[in-house]
């Protein structure tokens, strides 16, 4: 991991907490900042007061278990929050335009050209009654006013750039023609096609077996490294996190419970939800027959949280202060946890 | 598409055929004797024993049903007990009367189902949206021939703007093809709506947004061509049954094409046209399904890979 564009710092929590501590070197262009980004409906909310940042040619992972708000979170960072939800608070700044302020023909000025969403689910993701080659062309013509002719060759580069092999006849293939792991990057051509600054990844390749998954993100990486775009990636895989993540932001039950350098997050999780993660993959990766160890208990429904600490009903360290909503604090430089005992553990 | 695809599709259409011509040869043979209804009660029997070995009505029903079909497969469709020339011939004078009824009150159907359809569902949940299905709701249950009638007394009656009857002029196509195209449309409408709905909520919408595609081309280039799939099934349908929907509507305003013909002629008991307006229309449907089929192929590329799928 290259050591300069780690250091970058993730905002924490919002309106009454500390302020988000800056370091002193000079830092790459801040590209994303979502700032207490509360999401829900008028009777629950599935995504509260989240804050995160990433920077040019960082690469955020945000890892949780499902329901967790981790989709809700990038859909709202695209503007895309899905109806009947709401942001109710909170602000999203991209490249220094706060995207409220912006209109829908703004926003789709900016979507697909400087950010790009690449769908958990590619094939249902693409459109199934268009060649492929045209859905990604399409972004070309719309953004770059390349005429038809050249964004469909352009296209086929593209599609060649992804390691689709012959991609000329590919871009004249429909959707259900592909492999689940070709349409996933045929979506990723189709978000690279306009070099944008933002590349959100939703489990992109959580639905490919082992050997593709690995070509994609070492793909992602390359071209991210290309592009020098900030990557915000979602999964709920630890191996992809230690593979591919410059930070990463933990959430459970709609918020941030740890936000950490990668390095820190692995040597010493100061969140118990986070440790028990961890403790999960080390199971699963020692004994491959036994049960995988799980953490006990399930996610608390959005409208049904326990008071206090969401975590508490399932946390092994559940105290009587727990009963307190623990606040999301900083534990060491650029280490964030949202636990009254975080620092705490080794 | 494939040959064996067609072959079958086109089996199909023929049987189709078959039963539509035999289900009416039969009732009209059962339903009353034409002799009796064109002569007058006090005609000689030998007089009437010779219209009916004329017209072949001697013979056994086995044996007229044969020679029907015989010489209906041949080309030859009798000749019209009214007008002695050729059923067939008779009937082709009136089909572009109808045909001009037909696809008016088909393009009616068409752009105004589709776009208040369309609307709809943009709309959905709004004033558009509600006036939108009422319309469809008013098209679905009125009876035609009531939707006629209204027509007639606000447009040829309280307002005379619009003559009611006859085919002299343009004027005279406008409430026949209005009231055909109306009916029509508020089903068109409904089933464009609840198509388009789904589509709208399909993923692959939400990334047509991210790519930032504005409103116009999400709809245009996306969500309607993935809508139309079952929408175009619809319309082959309406199409087929428009030309039946005709023979209402053209009762009522007096237009000159084969439903008229048909109603006089179920009167007169003239056999032959009946049979021959029947198979018309018959071939019709079977038609438009037969080219619903196979633009289905060529709007969902989905459907040949499944049917390849199927045969194996
Ligand atoms: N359109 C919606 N309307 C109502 N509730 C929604 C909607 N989308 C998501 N939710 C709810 O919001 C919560 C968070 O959903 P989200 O999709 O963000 O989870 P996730 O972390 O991405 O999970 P996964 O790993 O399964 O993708 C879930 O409880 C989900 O049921
Ligand atoms: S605050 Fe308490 S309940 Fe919540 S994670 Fe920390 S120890 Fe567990
Ligand atoms: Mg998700």
């Amino acid at each position: 991991m290259t050591t300069l564009e780690v250091e970058a710092l993730s905002a924490g929590p919002n309106r009454q907490r500390t302020p988000v501590p800056r370091p002193p070197t000079p830092q790459a262009e801040t590209v994303l900042t979502v700032d207490g980004l509360t999401v829900g409906t008028a009777r629950a909310d599935l995504v509260i007061d989240v804050s995160i940042e990433v920077r040019a040619g960082e690469t955020l992972c945000l890892v949780g278990e499902s329901g967790c708000g981790k989709s809700l979170t990038c859909l709202a960072a695209m503007g895309l929050t899905p109806e009947p939800l709401t942001r109710k608070a909170g602000q999203i700044s991209f490249l220094g335009d706060d995207l409220s302020r912006l209109n829908e023909n703004q926003l789709a000025d900016i979507r697909g050209r400087d950010m790009a969403m690449i769908f958990q689910d590619a094939m249902a993701a693409l459109n199934p009654v268009r060649r492929v080659g045209m859905q990604i062309a399409e972004v070309l013509v719309v953004h770059r006013g390349l005429t038809w002719r050249q964004a469909e060759k352009q296209a086929i580069d593209l599609l060649a750039s992804v390691e689709i092999a012959d991609p000329q006849s590919r871009a004249k293939a429909y959707p259900h023609q592909l492999s689940g792991g070709m349409c996933q990057r045929v979506m990723i051509a189709m978000a690279l096609a306009c070099r944008p600054k933002l590349l959100i990844a939703d489990e992109a390749t959580t639905a490919l077996d082992v050997t593709t998954q690995a070509q994609i993100l070492k793909l992602m990486r390359e071209l991210q490294a290309e592009t020098g775009a900030a990557m915000i990636f979602v999964t709920h895989d630890l191996g992809v996190v230690a593979e591919i993540a410059d930070r990463v932001a933990v959430m459970y039950s709609g918020r941030v419970v740890e936000n950490a350098v990668v390095d820190d997050l692995f040597e010493g999780p100061q969140h118990p939800y986070t440790r028990g993660l961890m403790a999960c993959r080390l199971h699963a990766a020692s004994e491959s027959h036994g049960r995988i160890a799980a953490i006990e208990g399930t996610v608390p429904s959005p409208a049904r949280r326990p008071e206090g600490c969401s975590f508490r009903l399932r946390c092994p360290h559940a105290a009587e202060q727990c009963i307190e909503p623990p606040a999301l604090r900083p534990v060491r430089g650029g280490h964030w946890a949202a636990c009254h005992f975080a620092g705490d553990f080794a | 598409m494939r040959l064996q695809f067609i072959l079958a599709k086109l089996t199909r259409g023929c049987l189709t055929l078959l039963l539509a011509v035999t289900f009416v040869f039969i009732v009209l043979r059962v339903s009353g004797d034409p002799v009796a209804m064109m002569l007058p009660d006090d005609t000689p029997p030998a007089i009437v024993a010779e219209y009916r070995a004329a017209w072949g009505l001697d013979r056994s029903l086995p044996e007229q049903y044969v020679r029907y079909i015989w010489s209906a497969v041949q080309g030859d469709l009798g000749y019209s007990f009214r007008d002695d020339r050729p059923a067939l011939e008779v009937v082709l004078e009136r089909v572009p009367m109808t045909l001009l009824l037909g696809l008016s009150g088909f393009a009616i159907t068409v752009v105004v189902g589709l776009v208040t359809g369309i609307a709809a569902a943009l709309k959905r949940g709004t004033g558009i949206d509600h006036a939108a299905m009422a319309f469809s709701i008013f098209g679905h249950s009125m009876p035609n021939f009531f939707l006629a009638i209204l027509m007639i007394l606000l447009f040829s009656m309280m307002w005379r703007v619009l003559p009611s009857s006859g085919g002299a002029t343009w004027w005279h196509l406008i409430l026949p093809a209005v009231t055909l195209g109306i009916i029509n449309a508020g089903t068109v409408a409904r089933f464009t709506r609840s198509s388009m709905l789904e589509v709208l909520h399909q993923p692959y919408m939400r990334t047509a947004r991210a790519k930032g595609l504005k409103l116009t081309r999400r709809v245009v280039a996306h969500a309607i061509p993935n809508a139309a799939i079952p929408v175009v099934t619809v319309l082959g349908l309406r199409l087929g049954s428009l030309i039946a929907g005709a023979v209402v509507v053209e009762t009522v305003f007096a237009w000159p094409g084969i439903g008229l013909m048909l109603v006089n002629a179920v009167g007169q008991r003239d056999l032959p046209v009946v049979q021959t307006i029947v198979l018309l229309v018959a071939l019709t449907m079977v038609l438009t399904n037969f080219i619903v089929d196979l633009t289905y192929g060529w709007l969902d590329p989905r459907i040949e890979t499944r049917e390849a799928k199927e045969d194996r």
